[in-house]
């Protein structure tokens, strides 16, 4: 109830000619295109570790496993600011008399206060719910087909890519669209990692800091309501796959 | 020939110690023992899916103790049939021909000659969710055999089926036996197997196996 209210409070406060002009706005549309590159960035960095890592997890027993799905939870706990605090300060450390910034810099891709530290930031975040999505997936698909498809003649690589993979695709989908919302939604880190600098590193959520910082409420509410829209996009499409039986074990009908 | 020479494992609550036999080449040997005895574990360790601590595991000639499954050149059906469910039975079959690179010809030849033989032809086209239990087995069981195995280890191939069905499938299994020569390994809790089936039966018990008469199963 106070979800539906809130946002037909939002829905109230501004009219469509609002929305459109504040969408229209040159800045604004610049984190509109910068926040659809940096989250399908962060979404396909996260898929790649979160396959690999959430296969890991989900059938090989090793020592220190445990230790390891602590630290991937880590994010998921840990308040935005010290994330983006800790990413800050990773790169200030010195690594054979230089920072990890100004090895980055030195290669011709600064990273701090640019839109790699935003993609970055996000990453920190959307990566942990992608290896906790793909875990879960594993987890849900029955191991002895890739078994049976060893003694076919497939090697680990082949068994993994040719059944487990395809299998898992509905899981990888789930996943990637989680990443991706979560980094819509992501700020602190990005606001102390990256700053909040306009045309360079605003994305929609630093757009509606940005535009209450400078008491433009209408345009922070247009923003607003776009990323409510996307927010529940990605949900619907979240809850069609997550809804469907896919992950069977067992053939019988 | 499958022999295990002096095979032991420990796994979960069980061990098997100096495990022996053997079982000739071109037969069929049906294998029982309780329930956790140890007979899958067995299975899994002739399909090169579990390692022994010791002993020797040999197929034909060949000390395979060694070797990935991959290159133990056997069929596997395990007891939930495991399926690809992202391939239609089709492809299920033609899994392991794809994996050899035999030519598009050669794979739709054998398909539909495994297809014929195990009366699949109509379900060639459907996903493994479609099937009924019967159906999957008959499936899984020519997805095992479509490579010409030289060793057929089945877990377990007429369980969680109905009466009907179980008869049914076990005339399919009849109709293999005669039309292949390949050495079975058929992990059963039937005695009934035994006597439609078997050329030889072996039982586990204790983490010993015996060799007893096929016409006095009750001897197990």
């Amino acid at each position: 109830m106070l979800i539906v209210a809130m946002v037909l409070a939002d829905l109230a406060f501004t009219s469509p000619s609002e929305i459109w002009g504040a969408l229209s706005r040159r800045e604004i549309q610049y984190a509109i295109k910068l926040s659809l590159f940096s989250c399908t960035a962060a979404a396909l960095l996260s898929i790649l570790v979160g396959i690999p890592l959430g296969y890991l997890l989900s059938r090989e027993c090793f020592p220190g496993k445990g230790m390891i799905d602590a630290i991937i939870d880590i994010p998921i706990v840990l308040p935005p600011l010290v994330i983006g605090l800790s990413l800050l300060i990773l790169f200030q450390v010195k690594l054979g008399g230089k920072s990890i910034e100004e090895w980055f810099q030195a290669a011709g891709m600064p990273v701090t206060f640019q839109v790699p530290s935003v993609i970055l930031a996000q990453f920190a975040v959307a990566a942990a719910f992608a290896v906790r999505t793909m875990r879960v997936t594993f987890d849900q698909i029955n191991p002895r087909a890739e078994q049976v498809a060893l003694t076919l003649g497939c090697s680990r690589a082949q068994a993994f890519w040719r059944v487990t993979l395809p299998e898992a695709r509905r899981g990888v989908f789930t996943a990637a669209t989680l990443a991706w919302a979560r980094s819509l939604g992501e700020f602190g880190p990005i606001l102390v990692f990256s700053g909040a600098t306009r045309m360079r590193t605003e994305v929609l959520s630093t757009t509606v800091f940005l535009e209450l910082s400078v008491g433009s409420l209408r345009a922070a509410v247009a923003v607003s309501l776009l990323m409510i829209a996307t927010a529940v996009v990605v949900l619907v499409i979240v809850r069609g796959f997550g809804l469907q039986p896919v992950f069977r074990k067992g053939t019988e009908p | 020939m499958i022999a295990l020479e002096r095979v032991s494992i420990h796994a979960g609550a069980f061990a098997l110690n100096d495990v022996s036999f053997s079982i000739p080449t071109g037969a069929w040997c049906v294998f029982m023992g309780r329930t956790g005895s140890g007979k899958t574990t067995i299975l899994e360790m002739v399909c090169g899916l579990r390692s022994p601590e010791a002993g020797r595991i040999l197929l034909g000639a060949e000390d395979v103790t060694a070797l990935k499954p991959a290159q133990r050149g056997i069929g596997y059906v395990p007891q939930d049939r495991a399926l690809f469910q992202t391939m239609t039975v089709r492809d299920n079959l033609a899994f392991a021909l794809r994996l050899r690179r035999w030519r598009e010809e050669e794979i739709s030849a054998r398909v539909a000659e495994l297809a014929e033989l195990l009366q699949i032809t109509s379900l060639l086209n459907r996903l493994p969710q479609k099937l009924s239990g019967g159906e999957a087995q008959r499936v899984a069981l020519g997805r095992a055999l479509a490579a010409r195995p030289t060793v057929l280890c089945l877990d377990e191939p007429l369980s969680a089926l109905d009466d009907a069905t179980r008869e049914e499938m076990r005339a399919v299994l009849r109709t293999v036996r005669s039309h292949s020569s390949v050495t079975t390994l058929h992990v059963t809790h039937h005695a009934d197997d035994a006597r439609d089936l078997a050329d030889q039966m072996l039982v586990l018990r204790d983490g010993r196996i015996a060799s007893v008469p096929i016409d006095n199963p009750s001897a197990s």
